[in-house]
């Protein structure tokens, strides 16, 4: 069974909510972005090395990444005269920032100052204005699909088990964790009998958009199972994922989401190597590989990789580090202004750290990934705001 | 006709009896007779209302018969009586032979850790080779298979206990307070954890559920205090304390406390070992009992303030009256009674019945039988009922108990492989918020046909259910008959239209199985 054929066996359902061909309308022309959420707040500071301070070296004894050295092809890899690149990412990240197709906002995140893992992802997510009461059914990059909606379908989807809070609000925008795809396990007229039996329920979008995803995606993979037998190169991981990830946002999406866990060093993160290092290059080679397999579609591709704060400035006593502030964004693409460190920024030292602990926050996340829509894809004043409401975006030139 | 002609093929004489009473009745009065309801010493039992449906869904794991046989004979409120305080009933002898026969029964954190401890040694001293792996292989694998027995007790009580309410508290619980087993050693005593931590606090104490989970190694270990010492101190469990165990975030408490509580717990670790060698003023303030210690050579005796209030440097005493001035806040008797009536209630609970159970925790000094029971007689909470989507704890667990009804089972793999592939692992939350239990979280399109794959692997066969757990022994084939007599007396009359029409359109018993458990009757309770 083909898609239109799967398509026509749920047209009953989707004639209800007129949302289910809106999913895979493939789009011919237009950006595409990719959010690129970690979780547990990564430690910023040894990605992006402040390695003119000399703080940097007396708070972080045992974990400090060490100064570049012009003569060594793997250290830490100078970006300009006061920050480096962690080395578990230079042949990757470092290759792409050379390239300039790639960028670092520091002293970025956001004004929640809870330091909770939990509260400030949500935070961000949903991207709203701090005082008020959260509307936990309104995320950001929901608002962004729905507000590009209008004029330029902008289809979305989240590649993860569940939906992620950011995509809140928009019924049609369906998830799928790439980690693993198989054959469907319904055939066309299981699905249609599932479907109807959700017909009028609340839940009968998702209902149909899932059993219809997981048909397109097992078809869309088809082939790669097949090379997968016979070719010797097999990747793995977030690798594999982002390939996958690639394939389908090249084909058929133009918005995406992906999480990715296990940042939270609160014991023995490693400098140059270890566990954060490890994290990082396996992060790196998936986000190279994402950007190798859209082949010309990277042209018009921007990935936003970031979390929900940076960590302590000092080591903790168990050579980790604790719950931060300000952080490090990454702005990837094929046509970007990259090869720059972008956004407001200070010196770093002991007399800037906010509450002496960590990075401030001189750029707030709302202006700053509300900028980079604005400039893909030319929104209106109306629009920005209806994405980042009471936040005016800030142009970084980077897009 | 409402049922696909294969169920009905597929009924014994006595129940196509009743289906054909069933279906012909347009509204629901038959006799208690007439519904082939169990009757006990000839007195027929009252018939079930949909209400009565729904309620034993909510406050149970799923109905099996037995549990549908104990409301109708005790009333509702005899029966919640009994959930609430009649705890640890006798499990079926076969699935009690069965937990009896575990190591993980037998063991505690301290033997157990002081085992691996030394059995890392000694596989230190081994030179590099082929010796030294296969020893750390089969340590990795006894710890794997601790953990796994103890996860395979956890299923199994939660199937066939007759103390549901128990059980689904303890799951609750062990969200709450969530570990997560792939760190450090966490997965050799899980077991003990939900043993001795969790399940004697259950439905008592809630100050006591603290300090019982802040004591266990389990906690220690995954949220790093056995690593927070004087000078070298490591917030993470204090923060998580106050944010996810007791207080909430914007629970009143600022990142200064933090620090301070990250102070006040320096020196509670772990020790499986000889006892620290302490100056004489220090020895009376060492503590230890299991694995735990509490070594006054690595507190700091600072002075602090908690919440305004100072806190005199004086050992582990601190960290009782911490705890004590924690769960005495009005903020923890909201936080709890909400994250309560959010796994029982709704997704939105109501505040006034939030704020009566606050009040109730407040009065009761954190009573947690008390504040469910104010929960369980709610209007608020009859009101709620059929609202409420199963996470997929609920739903596979429900599905086993509806499915085979009392039918001991002999292997819980297919069960863990459920869980695991619906994202919901036991102990293998990475993160320390345990799972989110609304709707929001579950129901996503990606999650929705993930979930009828799996109601299609338990309802197209017995999935190895009835294979044993070592060996590859073939147990009985076949599929559930879910059209079983409980389907009859508590699902069948209550079905929507939509549903009856799909399951009139299987082609096959497996296909009805799949369809029904894929129903939005049986995904909300």
């Amino acid at each position: 069974m083909n898609r239109r054929h799967l398509l026509q066996a749920l047209g009953a359902a989707a004639l209800g909510g007129g949302q289910i061909g809106r999913l895979y309308a493939a789009p011919t022309s237009g950006p595409r972005f990719l959010l690129v959420f970690l979780r547990g707040g990564y430690d910023s500071t040894n990605l992006l090395i402040p390695y003119s301070s000399s703080y940097y070296y007396e708070a972080r004894p045992n974990i400090a990444v060490p100064r570049p050295d012009t003569a060594s092809s793997t250290g830490a890899l100078a970006l300009d005269a006061d920050w480096a690149l962690a080395p578990a990412v230079r042949d990757t990240i470092g290759a792409l920032y050379l390239q300039k197709q790639a960028a670092f906002v520091p002293f970025v995140g956001t004004e929640d100052l809870t330091r909770s893992h939990f509260e400030t992802q949500d935070s961000i997510e949903l991207g709203q204005p701090l005082s008020g009461s959260r509307n936990y059914r309104s995320g950001f990059l929901g608002r962004l699909a729905d507000t590009l909606a209008g004029s330029r379908p902008a289809a979305s989807i989240a590649f993860t088990d569940a939906m992620p809070l950011a995509f809140a609000g928009t019924s049609t925008v369906p998830n799928l964790s790439l980690k693993n795809v198989g054959k469907p396990a319904f055939d066309e007229r299981q699905a249609r009998i599932l479907s109807d039996m959700y017909g009028g329920h609340h839940l009968e979008g998702a209902v149909t958009n899932g059993l219809e995803l997981r048909h397109d995606v097992a078809q869309e993979f088809a082939d790669e199972m097949r090379a997968a037998n016979r070719d010797a190169i097999n990747t793995k991981g977030f690798e594999l994922e982002a390939e996958r990830m690639a394939m389908l946002m090249r084909d058929k999406y133009r918005i995406g989401f992906i999480d990715v866990g296990g940042w939270d060093t609160h014991v023995g993160e490693g400098a140059a190597q270890g566990s954060l290092p490890t994290n990082l290059a396996s992060l790196g080679r998936g986000l190279q590989t994402f950007s190798q397999t859209l082949g010309s579609a990277w042209q018009d591709t921007v990935v936003v990789v970031l979390s929900e704060f940076g960590r302590t400035f000092r080591e903790n006593g168990n050579r980790g580090t604790d719950h931060g502030h300000g952080t490090v964004y990454w702005v990837l693409g094929g046509a970007i202004k990259g090869g720059v460190i972008a956004g407001e920024q200070q010196v770093v030292s002991r007399a800037t750290l906010f509450q002496d602990r960590d990075y401030p926050v001189l750029n707030d996340y709302r202006g700053v990934l509300g900028g980079l829509f604005r400039s893909l894809w030319g929104m209106s004043s109306a629009q920005s705001a209806a994405v980042f409401p009471q936040r005016a975006p800030v142009d970084l030139k980077l897009v | 006709m409402s049922i696909s002609a294969y169920a009905r093929g597929s009924l014994t004489g006595l129940s196509a009896c009743l289906l054909l009473v069933c279906s012909a009745c347009a509204t629901r009065t038959p006799t208690a007779a007439a519904t082939g309801a169990p009757q006990v010493g000839g007195a027929p039992l009252p018939v079930l209302r949909r209400e009565d449906v729904l309620w034993l869904e909510r406050v149970t794991f799923g109905l099996d018969s037995t549990t549908v046989a104990d409301y109708q004979r005790l009333g509702r409120e005899r029966f919640l009586a009994a959930q609430l305080h009649a705890v640890d009933r006798p499990l079926p002898a076969p699935i009690a032979a069965t937990i009896a026969a575990m190591e993980v029964t037998h063991i505690d954190s301290q033997a157990t850790l002081a085992d691996v401890a030394a059995r890392n040694k000694a596989l230190g001293a081994l030179p590099e080779g082929a010796d030294r792996e296969l020893a750390r292989k089969t340590l990795g694998d006894h710890g794997n298979e601790l953990a796994y027995e103890a996860i395979r007790r956890d299923l199994l009580r939660a199937v066939y206990s007759e103390s549901q309410l128990q059980e689904q508290m303890i799951w609750f619980w062990l969200n709450h307070f969530s570990v997560y087993q792939h760190k450090a050693n966490v997965r050799w005593v899980i077991g003990d954890y939900e043993e001795r931590a969790i399940r004697p606090h259950a439905l008592g104490s809630f100050k006591d559920l603290v300090l019982a989970t802040l004591e266990h190694p389990a906690m220690l270990q995954y949220l790093d205090n056995q690593q927070n010492a004087a000078g070298h101190v490591n917030e993470n469990y204090a923060r998580e304390l106050m944010e996810l165990h007791t207080l909430g975030v914007g629970g009143g408490y600022s990142q200064g406390d933090v620090q301070q509580l990250a102070l006040v717990l320096t020196g509670v670790g772990i020790n499986t070992g000889e006892p620290p060698r302490l100056k004489p003023e220090l020895r009376p303030l060492y503590r230890r009992h299991g694995a735990f210690e509490f070594n006054p050579a690595r507190h700091d005796f600072s002075a602090k303030i908690l919440f305004g209030v100072p806190v005199r440097g004086q050992g582990f005493a601190e960290v009782e009256n911490a705890v004590a001035l924690i769960v005495a806040q009005p903020t923890c008797a909201r936080f709890i009674a909400r994250e309560l009536a959010t796994y029982f209630v709704s997704d939105n609970p109501p505040p006034a019945l939030v704020a009566r159970m606050a009040r109730t925790f407040q009065q009761s000094n954190g009573d947690i039988a008390a504040v469910l029971h104010t929960l369980f007689t709610a209007r608020e909470f009859d009101a709620s009922l059929g609202g409420k989507f199963k996470d997929p704890m609920r739903f596979v667990v429900s599905s086993v108990r509806f499915a085979y009804d009392g039918r001991a089972i002999s292997n819980v793999k297919p069960m863990l492989n459920w869980l695991n592939s619906l994202g919901e692992a036991p102990y293998g939350r990475q993160t320390p918020d345990g799972y989110p239990m609304t709707e929001l979280n579950w129901a996503s399109s990606g999650q929705l046909s993930r979930r009828f794959e799996i109601a299609r692997a338990i309802g197209s066969g017995n999935a190895g259910l009835f294979d044993a757990e070592q060996g590859t022994t073939a147990g009985a084939a076949g599929f559930p008959q879910l059209s079983n007599r409980l389907y009859f007396e508590a699902v069948e009359p209550f079905l929507l239209a939509k549903t009856r029409d799909a399951l009139g359109r299987a082609n096959s018993q497996q296909e009805w199985n799949t369809f029904l458990l894929s129903s939005p009757e049986f995904s909300y309770e």
